[in-house]
């Protein structure tokens, strides 16, 4: 098939998945296994049709329908976009893997909703990857937040309910009232919304209208967790860990950095934004976001929501890198899409196996869980060696380029407060595995935990007692990856060189 | 001889229009069945929708449509003149007329007695009519007639509620929608006090020549008034809350959807084909006052409906937020606002009829229209409750939706004109149509029906097609604008006098 | 100021003006309605008022008048004062129902009770 029909047929192909699961609603492992077929199809035509193209130096685009005169919802495919996709698409097919395991050891109730939402959110997910212009963008990035509501509230607890007013609160209304008025802005001022190389506003906006504008875009992606609009984040830890995970590492925080990064990079342009310093102040609102949710992160007890607030951390580096306005930080930021992908997934996933198998929550409670857990807890900590930025994970070399990025612009106390910030990680991810793995299990660890689930006493002792098997692999298989991606950074690289000219 | 026929009744469609209701509700009052006459109103009504998309082609291919009633021409005669703009309001209200009538029969049945239902069906022909005719009609006191032979048959459809409220939200509507109908009446009197026409187009060239005068002006704030009042334009729509909550489902779906959104049309008439911009914002800045009335709408209307029991109630209070909407793009005074405004006349009547057609789904199944009845509903009556969701999703304005299509041309006509605070006020607005929407969702899918609630199914399909079908339309115009969009900017141009 | 030969234009403000005070000030429906009628009439006395030419005769055509009144204002309020009967009857047989449900006409009244019916 041609590659353009091939673009467009990958936005829409999670919806089959969709299909496929409401069809087999019946018989779970049928259904599981439509989920299964739709994720593996979709990452083959992803990496297999779109990706040679793309590294070829091609772009291809294809125009749906044109919705307003002048607006139109179309694709197309460039590095950064291409990239998202490929860890968006490979990442739901672990994610999908883990999820059969967590959602069926933990008994959850409305897994067909669950499996249906998870493929709406990834077609919204390569819908914003592909996007050719704002419009698109905002259409699908919308769609991202309405078909993870219903994952957010799964449970339908009033603590759940509460968490999704949050959610949708935050995310709405920042996109309609500051992303949706920067790109009509944008459309008045320019005439179109495409993205280009280079960017689209040069010349057509004064100098504090930009900066204006920046602040709109910035600020509207509220899916980017930049502070003051980061608490959705935090709330949405209610939800059950696999869309954790997928929020957290694919579909929707990425989601966030990811069009804040194609707006800086293809609407304002990075020569633009060196040139006038217009992302200076971004440079700022990003370190103070890196550096307090490291801080809030060292607080908290309970796993998830420090591994939360490490991802509000997390997702600055990415909007700092552009704001730098350097090619340096812009590659950095962007591999950081991947690196830290990887492995912030893994780390849910150890969380949620650590819920499923050994039913705790909270930090305090682990202490000599490593032992019993060896495999998970393993994973958690090459997960977190990428997290900190430390070889031989992947997140080593996007830390590289970012710092590269900030030297490049001259702005050493960036250096500085990412240097704080892979320091204040080690402080709140190591523990973690230390109490795992050194410190002895406390007496009386058997009494049921938050959930209340009486954990199973028939494997005593000091044997491993590991989560169900397919909770682990999935883990095990990104923490892998976090090493794989470490001496394949290369290929990520040059495939991101494309972004800047 | 037949094609003969034919080529007679082709001319003389847009007299059709209102000719054929208008008998065919003395038909329904003869007729006495109840079946008879709902078979004979859903005829008419459907016809009536045909005849309206073969207006509206006609205008889009050959220009203004010009018919001399009787033969006796215009300045003189009645003249029927329909362009861009009211053909496509013509449109949208015979569509509605029909697809809510198609919903009527098991609605009505549960509010009105069964014996009274052939003169509902009777009069509301005569609404239609009343509707069309304002619609159509190019001379000025022909609006008034028509105006009145509507808000009449209103007045005696909301009345039919099946609680005493009714009858003293239908006499408080009377009382407030005669007097605005006076003040219309009184306005058109000084216009031909100065101009000696009553002919629209005729009365356009004249006032041109007079130029502003007082006589002209306190015309123009007399009509203006007349028509706020019809509008329920923030503060004068103290009626539409309770005429909208007590009268029966289909009434207020078939209501709410039409006769607000004619007199926002009659008011484009006036403002910018009879007096002219220069007139009417030169002269009299009548866009500052409409422009700070509609923002309170918006603002007020939106909050107002936040804290409402009766979700009919709360979608009353919404569809005066949403009137603000329609009112500030008149206010733009721009193509883009124009736009804006008349699109959303479009699209707000196919949102909320959908979403009053919801009420009257939940209305018969559940026996109340309170927040309490949705509780569960999500999983009782998931159709209804989907196109509760999608309809709402549109009055927040989500892309793909028709809700999105008017807030875009809105912000852009607001950013064109410099006014920055109103851009902002109406992406607040949208936030607050979030608030009160989710509200609704939150009990219907959070909470479990109460554990004495009866077994319910789904709404029955004769009212839950319908509902689909305009449920459906707020998101296939959201995607494939080119009709609402292309006829709004076309009708918006040609009021501000940018075509040939 | 006060110009005698306009003492038409005097009827009418002052009709309008009793006829919209008698509906806001006076709780009885039937007098609001009184009230909307007179209010109607004073718009009707305008366009009469406004047909009479000065010097003309009856609009019938005969011999030897050449200025005639003008016979538009009366055919419109024709249809006016039909309109004006029709609402009258309408308002009147909705206020019968009024009375048959709530027992009273007054709309303070009624509005205590319809505010006990349902907050």
């Amino acid at each position: 098939m041609s590659v353009t029909t091939a673009v467009g047929l990958a936005v829409v192909w999670p919806l089959i998945g969709v299909a496929l699961v409401l069809l087999f609603r019946r018989w779970p492992n049928l259904r599981e296994a439509g989920s299964l077929l739709t994720s593996g199809s979709l990452f083959a035509l992803v990496a297999g049709v779109v990706l040679p193209f793309v590294q070829a130096g091609g772009r291809p685009r294809i125009d749906l329908v044109e919705i307003l005169p002048g607006l139109e919802l179309a694709f197309e495919v460039e590095p950064l976009g291409m990239l998202f996709a490929l860890v968006a698409s490979g990442l739901w097919i672990v994610t999908t893997v883990y999820s059969i395991g967590y959602m069926r050891g933990h008994n959850e109730e409305n897994q067909t909703r669950f499996y249906a939402c998870f493929a709406l959110a990834i077609a919204g997910a390569v819908g914003v990857a592909f996007a050719a212009n704002v419009f698109t963008l905002f259409v699908f990035y919308e769609a991202i937040t309405l078909s993870t509501y219903p994952l957010v509230t799964h449970s339908g607890t009033e603590a759940a309910k509460r968490a999704g007013r949050v959610y949708l609160g935050i995310l709405m209304g920042t996109s309609v009232a500051f992303l949706l008025l920067a790109l009509v802005w944008t459309y008045w001022a320019v005439g179109t919304t495409d993205f280009r190389v280079g960017g689209i506003l040069a010349g057509k906006v004064s100098h504090r209208e930009l900066i204006i504008l920046l602040a709109l875009y910035v600020f509207g992606t509220g899916k980017a967790a930049l502070m003051p609009f980061h608490r959705w984040l935090p709330a949405a830890m209610v939800a059950p860990t696999p869309v954790s995970a997928l929020l957290h590492a694919v579909a929707v925080v990425k989601a966030g950095v990811f069009t804040v990064l194609k707006i800086l990079v293809y609407v304002f342009g990075i020569d633009l934004l060196a040139a006038t310093g217009a992302s200076r102040w971004l440079t700022w609102v990003a370190a103070f976001t890196i550096l307090a949710a490291s801080i809030i992160a060292l607080t908290k007890d309970n796993l998830k929501a420090r591994l939360a607030y490490s991802t509000v951390s997390q997702l600055s580096y990415i909007v700092l890198g552009g704001a730098l306005a350097t090619s340096a930080g812009v590659l950095g930021g962007g591999m950081h899409i991947a690196m830290h992908a990887f492995g912030k997934i893994t780390l849910f996933f150890c969380a949620g196996a650590i819920l499923v198998g050994a039913h705790k929550t909270e930090i305090s409670q682990m202490d000599g869980l490593g032992r019993r857990m060896p495999y998970t807890f393993g994973a958690f900590f090459i997960g977190s060696l990428s997290v900190i930025g430390l070889p031989p994970t992947g997140g080593s070399w996007s830390k590289w380029f970012l710092l590269l990025g900030a030297a490049d612009a001259h702005q050493w106390t960036m250096m500085a407060v990412l240097m704080a910030s892979s320091l204040l990680s080690i402080g709140y991810l190591m523990p973690v595995v230390a109490r795992g793995f050194f410190r002895p299990p406390p007496v009386d660890d058997d009494h049921g935990d938050a959930e209340g689930h009486t954990p199973d006493h028939s494997a005593e002792g000091s044997g491993i007692h590991e989560a169900p098997l397919l909770c682990v692999l999935p883990p095990v298989f990104t923490a892998f990856g976090c090493i794989v991606l470490f001496f394949f950074a290369d290929d990520v690289y040059r495939l991101l060189t494309g972004i800047v000219p | 001889m037949i094609d003969h026929l034919i080529e007679i009744v082709v001319d003389d469609l847009p007299a059709l229009q209102i000719a054929v209701p208008l008998l065919a509700a003395t038909l329904c009052i003869i007729a006495r069945r109840r079946r008879t006459a709902w078979v004979i109103a859903m005829v008419v009504a459907w016809a009536s929708f045909l005849n309206a998309m073969l207006i509206l082609r006609r205008v889009m291919t050959e220009g203004t449509i010009s018919y001399a009633e009787g033969g006796w021409r215009a300045p003189w005669g009645i003249e029927l003149r329909i362009d861009s703009l009211n053909a496509l309001v013509l449109l949208i209200v015979t569509g509605i007329c029909a697809i809510v009538l198609t919903a009527a029969p098991r609605s009505l049945a549960q509010e009105v007695p069964r014996s009274k239902h052939y003169i509902v069906y009777a009069v509301y022909l005569l609404c239609m009519t009343g509707l069309a005719g304002m619609t159509v009609t190019g001379d000025a006191f022909n609006i008034f007639v028509f105006l009145e032979i509507s808000s009449l048959s209103s007045y005696a459809l909301i009345s039919q509620g099946s609680t005493r409220r009714a009858l003293s939200s239908a006499i408080q509507y009377l009382i407030m929608g005669t007097i605005g109908g006076t003040f219309i009446l009184l306005g058109i009197g000084m216009i031909y006090m100065v101009t000696g026409t009553l002919n629209i187009v005729d009365m356009s060239n004249q006032l041109a020549a007079v130029g502003p005068n007082r006589a002209v002006l306190v015309a123009l704030a007399c009509i203006a008034v007349g028509t706020a009042i019809k509008l329920a334009l923030f503060p004068l729509h103290i009626w539409l809350p309770n005429a909208y909550t007590y009268a029966p489902a289909v009434v207020t779906a078939f209501l709410a959807a039409t006769a607000t959104k004619v007199a926002y049309y009659v008011l484009l008439r006036f403002v910018f084909s009879v007096f002219g911009v220069d007139l009417a914002f030169g002269a009299l800045r009548l866009d500052v006052v409409l422009m700070g009335l509609a923002l309170l709408a918006m603002v007020a209307g939106s909050i107002v409906a936040i804290f409402q029991h009766d979700i009919k109630r709360m979608l009353a209070y919404s569809s005066v937020a949403q009137i603000g909407y329609m009112v500030l793009g008149l206010s733009l005074v721009s193509v883009a606002g124009l736009t804006g405004g008349i699109v959303h006349l479009f699209n707000h009547a196919l949102m909320k009829s959908g979403l009053f057609l919801v009420m009257a789904c939940v209305l018969l199944r559940t026996g109340s229209t309170r927040l309490e009845a949705f509780q569960g509903l999500g999983r009782r009556m998931p159709i209804t409750m989907a196109a509760f969701v999608v309809a709402g999703l549109s009055l927040i304005g989500v892309p793909a939706t028709v809700g999105f299509v008017s807030k875009w041309y809105l912000v852009t006509g607001a950013i064109e004109s410099g006014h920055w605070p109103v851009a902002v006020v109406i992406l607040v607005s949208s936030l607050l149509a979030l608030i009160y929407i989710w509200r609704v969702v939150e009990v219907a899918y959070f909470r479990p029906a109460p554990e004495d609630a009866p077994e319910i199914g789904e709404a029955p399909l004769s009212l839950l097609g319908p509902t689909w079908l305009l449920v459906g339309a707020t998101v296939f115009f959201g995607i494939f604008t080119s009709l609402s969009v292309g006829v709004a900017s076309d009708a918006a141009r040609m009021l501000l006098g940018m075509m040939p | 100021m006060f110009d005698w030969g306009l003492y038409n234009y005097w009827v009418v403000i002052f009709l309008m003006m009793a006829g919209l005070y008698v509906v806001i000030s006076r709780s009885n429906l039937v007098k609001k309605i009184i009230g909307l009628n007179v209010f109607q009439v004073s718009v009707i006395m305008f366009y009469i008022s406004m047909g009479k030419v000065r010097g003309g005769t009856a609009p019938i055509e005969a011999e030897g008048f050449e200025i005639y009144s003008n016979p538009l204002p009366h055919v419109l309020m024709l249809t006016a004062i039909v309109v004006g009967v029709a609402t009258t009857a309408l308002a009147l047989s909705i206020v019968v129902r009024i009375h048959e449900a709530y027992d009273t006409i007054e709309e303070d009244e009624i509005r205590l009770l319809d505010e006990g019916d349902e907050p």
